[in-house]
């Protein structure tokens, strides 16, 4: 709500607005049914009444489409300066949300709450407002102009209408379980669809095309058969409130004319009348569809709020300390962390890493080497202990600071839509061309680069598009590789690459670590030798802590992990 | 466009059967205002009650035939639109899967299936709204004109004039925003682009700090949007206060000219009253005339995609005259053989040129994009060669009947897939009617015993859509098993055992050499120890073949080779 009362002039301007739109709509017939009576027949026509009357009339029409057109632009600034705000908002709150929330949410669901409920919600609630209000008015408007003219007529207005009301709902109710049929076969198609032709290489080399065709046949017939259901019945909505609506309109008449002879009327209030019966009936259709629309806007502006709402990120505290020219001492200690209350991850751990050391972290598929990357980087709060960076709790340093710190590769290679360059210089927006030439040859990304259509400005697509895997992990590392931050934090690569490209990599990689305090999560047997710490981690939990000979000595996990050639 | 009307042909009857209702009810619709001007005229006039009673039952009777005209017609456009689409959606459907390797990964595998689910779901109801309203709108606009003609032609004069005006406000409204629409998507897009960019590489932007120049980056690109929207939305709050004026100064100049006709007596004040409501009937219609426009031409762009999708020709068709191999020394011959891709015109291999015999392994290597996948895939055809010849059993590939030749090769693919349903119904993918013993013996030769022996129900045991309950390892084994069910003259292991330990792996390998059937077999690796008893190695770099031989050939001639067995010793050592 707080959004909406930044611009709650526009709110009051358009209600207003919307308030003398109907008015004036609704005086419009009444002035020409006047001009009618004026006319009524061979040389008695009133032409200087007539006159008198068409300029009230001219009057009237230019003053409804200003306001008219003043509350379009009313409700447009108001909606779309609203979308802005909560769009903004949403996208800062995104970038300070704790990972754990992150990790945990479908990325397609946060966007979905971005883009999609924001819109609904604008259009629903926004525009749904307005459009229940003049719907109101109008009702309520027509209701006090018709009661003027005539009472009796009026109320056979208001007694046939809730007909047509009622039609469209009994049809919304008996089609709904239709549309759901239609939806739920829909969507059987469609993951058939996306399973074969998301696989279609497999389906052609087992020449299984036909089989796939069939069962794909027998769903589309049973969409076809729901299909027709869903739509005929839904259509009949239209036809249906029309034939009611065209009672009215006869009810009208026929009393109107009664009344008529009777004297009661005239006939230019008769056609008065009869404009009336039409517009009278068309809110009711519209405020039935209004009203499922703003259910709709209130279930996304839930959750919109609950993305807005959603707890941010410990903000750093303001003496925090700013971490400059990190030697890279890296100490934990006492730590314990889990992901989930319930689940213990991390207990009671305790490492000192002396600067320009390397610690390798290696154990099993999913034994939870990332968390470690997610401890030291402050993606994630320990639970308990602290975490040292040269004596300091890293609590107390500024996250900007401890994150320029470390130097970071993972696994998961993301790179943003844009250029190449963009991309390597990524960390240092000011870098030379030199600077990134340098940094791409150091990470023997150069060779491919200049292979592209366009070298370094190659416009890659959002997660690289085009680029192989092991090209995008040499792009990454060149990104780190040209700022060289301190400590360093790299996830080795499994597969990706092949093992000639990987052992460029490694010179790459022994080349970064060099006087640098750095973590590895390790998949080769080579780095793990080297390093002078090895931390074994199984179930989330390192079991194990120490240099390759202490740990073969152990004759432990590690041992164990050795012997069977490090299959991980 | 026009190759998707086909698809209507079926439904020539409904399609010509639906709009005609339509038109009928729209004509007793136009009827209405007459009947109304005739009870005012002679009913009021003359206080004759009943023929106003008589005229209001002809009013009813008008809705009813109405009623029953339009649900005709609702039902012949609901089926003409609906059986139109599955059609469509069916031969749409059978295209894509007659599209080969390379058109496929030219268009993309999410582009297909939007075209095959909400492109095609837009053009069914752009045709549903096309039968039921297309015609009607019009039909009444010119139908209100046109009884107003009837009337009386000299006031009808003010619809000449009326009627082109709104037309041109309408349209032009209409023909500016489309366009701008397109841009008001294209910088929705672009924010939506951001927003997932944001969550993907959320560690990356933060790992650099970079959270506060993105905030600026997507304000900007909001601030792009909106101002684009404000504009469209300027644009098209014109639309309505424009169509009032005209209409309704249209309503005055009728009356007033209604008035200088009553006056000289030529018509009626119930005459008058029928031309002011022919024009409010039009401005009804108009209105909904434009929202039709939109709702077609989103379905016209989604039927032009669609029908570019239609267009696209598979390069690659089975021959009319399909050979039948007879005898050959060799199962398989690259004969100088280059390969380009479409989307790229550098030569993906080149000069490619090594014969396999019978029964012979062969393992190819190479570093990443040096073109191992390529080589393979050329096997049962899944990409043609550019120049050169692929030969199986000594014919040309690209003489064999493609369904003849794909079941003698089996082929496991890199990226390991399996489909929703049972194991057993996965593996009898590669051979319909394998009985369970063949079954049992593939899960034993590709080492999958042990785990489908735990797995509740064993063959019975449900795969969920993309394998996602079970993990990586077991779903390359379970794929192999596919392809050993198949039973081919050529087996093919694109580097299909990564996820596997090398004890694994080993067994995995001295289990295919023991195949009852001694099939050729090509396994693409990037680890020596996976290939180095292979009677043949082919090492592949940048797209060229560097090396042939041995194991222990390939170290002495080969400097590449060398250098991936050098890489991968140090590690083990």
């Amino acid at each position: 709500m707080r959004y909406i009362k930044k611009y709650r002039i526009y709110i009051f301007l358009s209600l207003i607005f919307a308030a003398v739109t109907v008015a004036l709509t609704l005086y419009l017939p009444i002035l020409t049914g006047d001009a009618i009576d004026l006319v009524l027949g061979r040389g008695k026509v009133d032409f200087k009444g007539i006159f008198d009357i068409f300029k009230v009339a001219a009057v009237v029409i230019l003053l409804t489409s200003v306001s008219q057109w003043i509350m379009n632009v009313c409700n447009n600034k108001m909606t779309f300066n609203i979308v802005q705000d909560i769009r903004n908002e949403a996208f800062n709150k995104i970038e300070n949300l704790p990972l754990k929330y992150i990790d945990s949410q479908s990325y397609g669901d946060i966007v979905s709450r971005v883009i999609a409920d924001v819109d609904q919600f604008s259009e629903g609630l926004l525009m749904g407002f307005t459009q229940l209000f003049t719907g109101v008015m109008t009702i309520v408007g027509t209701l006090i102009f018709m009661l003027t003219i005539n009472i009796k007529i009026t109320l056979v207005v208001v007694l046939i209408t809730p007909l047509s009301l009622f039609v469209a709902n009994f049809i919304a109710k008996k089609t709904f379980s239709m549309f759901k049929l239609q939806s739920a076969t829909r969507g059987e198609q469609t993951s058939l669809i996306d399973e074969m032709i998301g696989n279609q290489k497999v389906v052609q080399a087992y020449c299984h095309e036909e089989e796939t065709m069939e069962k794909f046949d027998e769903i589309n017939g049973r969409l076809e058969k729901c299909s027709l259901r869903a739509i005929f019945f839904s259509s009949l909505t239209n036809p249906c409130t029309r034939f009611v609506n065209s009672l009215v309109y006869t009810g009208v008449g026929i009393t109107g004319a009664m009344s008529a002879i009777a004297g009661g009327i005239s006939v230019g209030q008769l056609s008065c009348l009869l404009s009336y019966a039409n517009q009278y009936t068309k809110p009711f259709n519209e405020i039935s569809g209004v009203i499922t629309e703003l259910q709709n806007a209130f279930a996304c502006a839930s959750r919109i709020f609950e993305l807005i709402e959603e707890e941010p990120q410990i903000p750093d505290a303001e003496d925090a300390h700013v971490l400059e020219d990190a030697q890279g001492n890296v100490a934990l200690n006492d730590v314990s962390f889990s992901y989930k209350p319930d689940q213990k991850l991390i207990q009671n751990f305790n490492l000192s890493v002396k600067p320009g050391q390397r610690v390798a972290v290696v154990g099993p598929t999913g034994c939870g080497k990332t968390t470690v990357i997610n401890l030291l980087m402050r993606f994630y709060d320990v639970d308990k202990g602290c975490i040292k960076v040269d004596d300091t709790d890293i609590r107390n340093i500024t996250r900007p600071s401890l994150r320029t710190s470390y130097g970071m590769v993972l696994q998961e290679t993301w790179l943003k839509a844009g250029t190449i360059r963009e991309n390597i210089a990524f960390g240092k927006p000011d870098a030379t061309d030199e600077e990134i030439i340098e940094a791409a040859k150091a990470s023997h990304a150069h060779g491919f680069i200049k292979r592209l259509p366009n070298g370094y400005d190659t416009v890659i697509g959002e997660d690289g598009g085009s680029l192989s895997q092991g090209q995008k992990q040499l792009l990454c590392i060149a990104r780190v590789m040209l700022c060289l931050p301190p400590m360093l934090i790299l996830d080795e690569a499994t597969s990706s690459i092949d093992t000639r490209t990987e052992l460029k990599i490694q010179n790459a990689f022994a080349v970064m670590m060099e006087g640098r305090t750095s973590f590895i999560v390790a998949h080769r047997l080579s780095t793990i030798q080297n390093a002078d710490i090895i931390l074994v981690m199984k179930d989330g939990n390192v079991i194990e802590q120490g240099n390759h000979e202490t740990l073969l000595k152990q004759n432990g996990f590690y041992a164990k992990l050795y012997n069977s050639q490090f299959a991980v | 466009m026009k190759n998707l009307l086909i698809y209507l042909k079926d439904y020539k009857k409904e399609t010509v059967l639906g709009p005609l209702f339509k038109l009928l009810e729209a004509s007793f619709e136009l009827l209405v205002p007459l009947v109304m001007a005739a009870i005012i005229d002679v009913g009021i006039a003359n206080a004759d009650k009943r023929y106003i009673v008589k005229m209001c039952l002809v009013m009813v009777a008008l809705g009813i035939i109405g009623l029953a005209c339009s649900i005709t017609a609702q039902y012949f456009a609901a089926k003409a639109a609906v059986g139109f689409s599955t059609k469509l959606r069916h031969s749409l459907f059978k295209h894509i899967q007659s599209l080969s390797f390379s058109e496929m990964d030219d268009i993309g595998t999410s582009t297909m299936i939007t075209r095959m689910t909400s492109d095609i779901n837009q053009v069914q109801s752009g045709v549903n709204m096309v039968l039921r309203l297309f015609l009607r709108s019009p039909f009444i606009v010119f139908g209100a004109m046109i009884m107003a003609f009837t009337i009386d032609v000299k006031a009808a004069l003010v619809f000449v004039v009326v009627i082109p005006l709104l037309s041109v406000v309408v349209f032009a409204v209409m023909a500016y925003s489309i366009p701008l629409y397109k841009k008001v998507q294209a910088a929705l897009d672009n924010v939506l682009g951001i927003t997932r960019e944001n969550l993907t590489g959320v560690r990356v932007i933060r790992a650099f700090n970079k959270e506060n120049e993105e905030i600026e980056k997507f304000g900007v690109a909001h601030d792009n949007l909106t101002g684009l929207q404000m504009f469209v939305g300027k644009v098209t709050a014109i639309m309505n206060p424009g169509t009032y004026i005209i209409i309704n100064a249209g309503i005055l100049a009728l009356i007033y000219a209604g008035a200088i006709r009553v006056d000289a007596g030529y018509i009626t004040q119930g005459q008058v009253v029928a031309l002011v409501n022919y024009m409010s009937q039009i401005l009804v219609e108009l209105i909904k005339l434009a929202n039709l426009i939109i709702t077609v031409a989103k379905a016209l762009a989604c039927a032009n995609r669609i029908s570019s999708v239609l267009e696209i020709e598979s390069t690659m068709n089975s021959p009319e005259n399909p050979v039948k191999p007879g005898v050959s020394e060799y199962a398989v011959e690259f004969d100088n053989v280059s390969l380009r891709y479409n989307s790229s015109g550098e030569e993906a291999l080149s000069n490619i040129d090594f014969k396999v015999k019978k029964g012979e392994t062969v393992g190819i290597i190479g570093g990443t994009g040096s073109g191992k996948s390529s080589v393979v895939n050329m096997i049962p055809r899944f990409y043609d060669a550019f120049s050169g010849e692929v030969k199986v059993n000594g014919v040309n590939v690209k003489d064999y009947d493609m369904k003849d030749l794909r079941e003698r090769v089996g082929i496991v693919l890199q990226k390991a897939v399996l489909f929703k349903g049972t194991i057993r119904e996965n593996l009898m993918w590669g051979n319909d009617s394998a009985i369970d013993a063949d079954i049992e013996k593939a899960i034993a030769a590709s080492q999958s015993k042990e785990f489908v022996d735990n797995k509740e129900g064993r063959l019975d045991y449900m795969i969920s859509q993309g394998g996602k309950n079970i993990s990586g390892g077991q779903k390359q084994r379970l794929t192999i098993a596919r392809a050993i069910v198949k039973n081919p003259e050529i087996l093919i292991l694109d580097d299909s055992a990564s996820a596997l330990d090398y004890a694994t792996d080993a067994a995995l390998r001295k289990s295919i050499r023991e195949l009852e059937n001694n099939p050729t077999v090509f396994i693409v690796s990037q680890r020596t120890s996976s290939i180095r008893s292979a009677d043949k190695i082919v090492v592949l770099d940048d797209g060229k073949i560097v090396g042939i031989g041995t194991h222990d050939e390939l170290l002495n001639t080969c400097d590449i080779y060398r250098e991936i067995n050098d890489s991968q010793q140090s590690a083990k050592a």
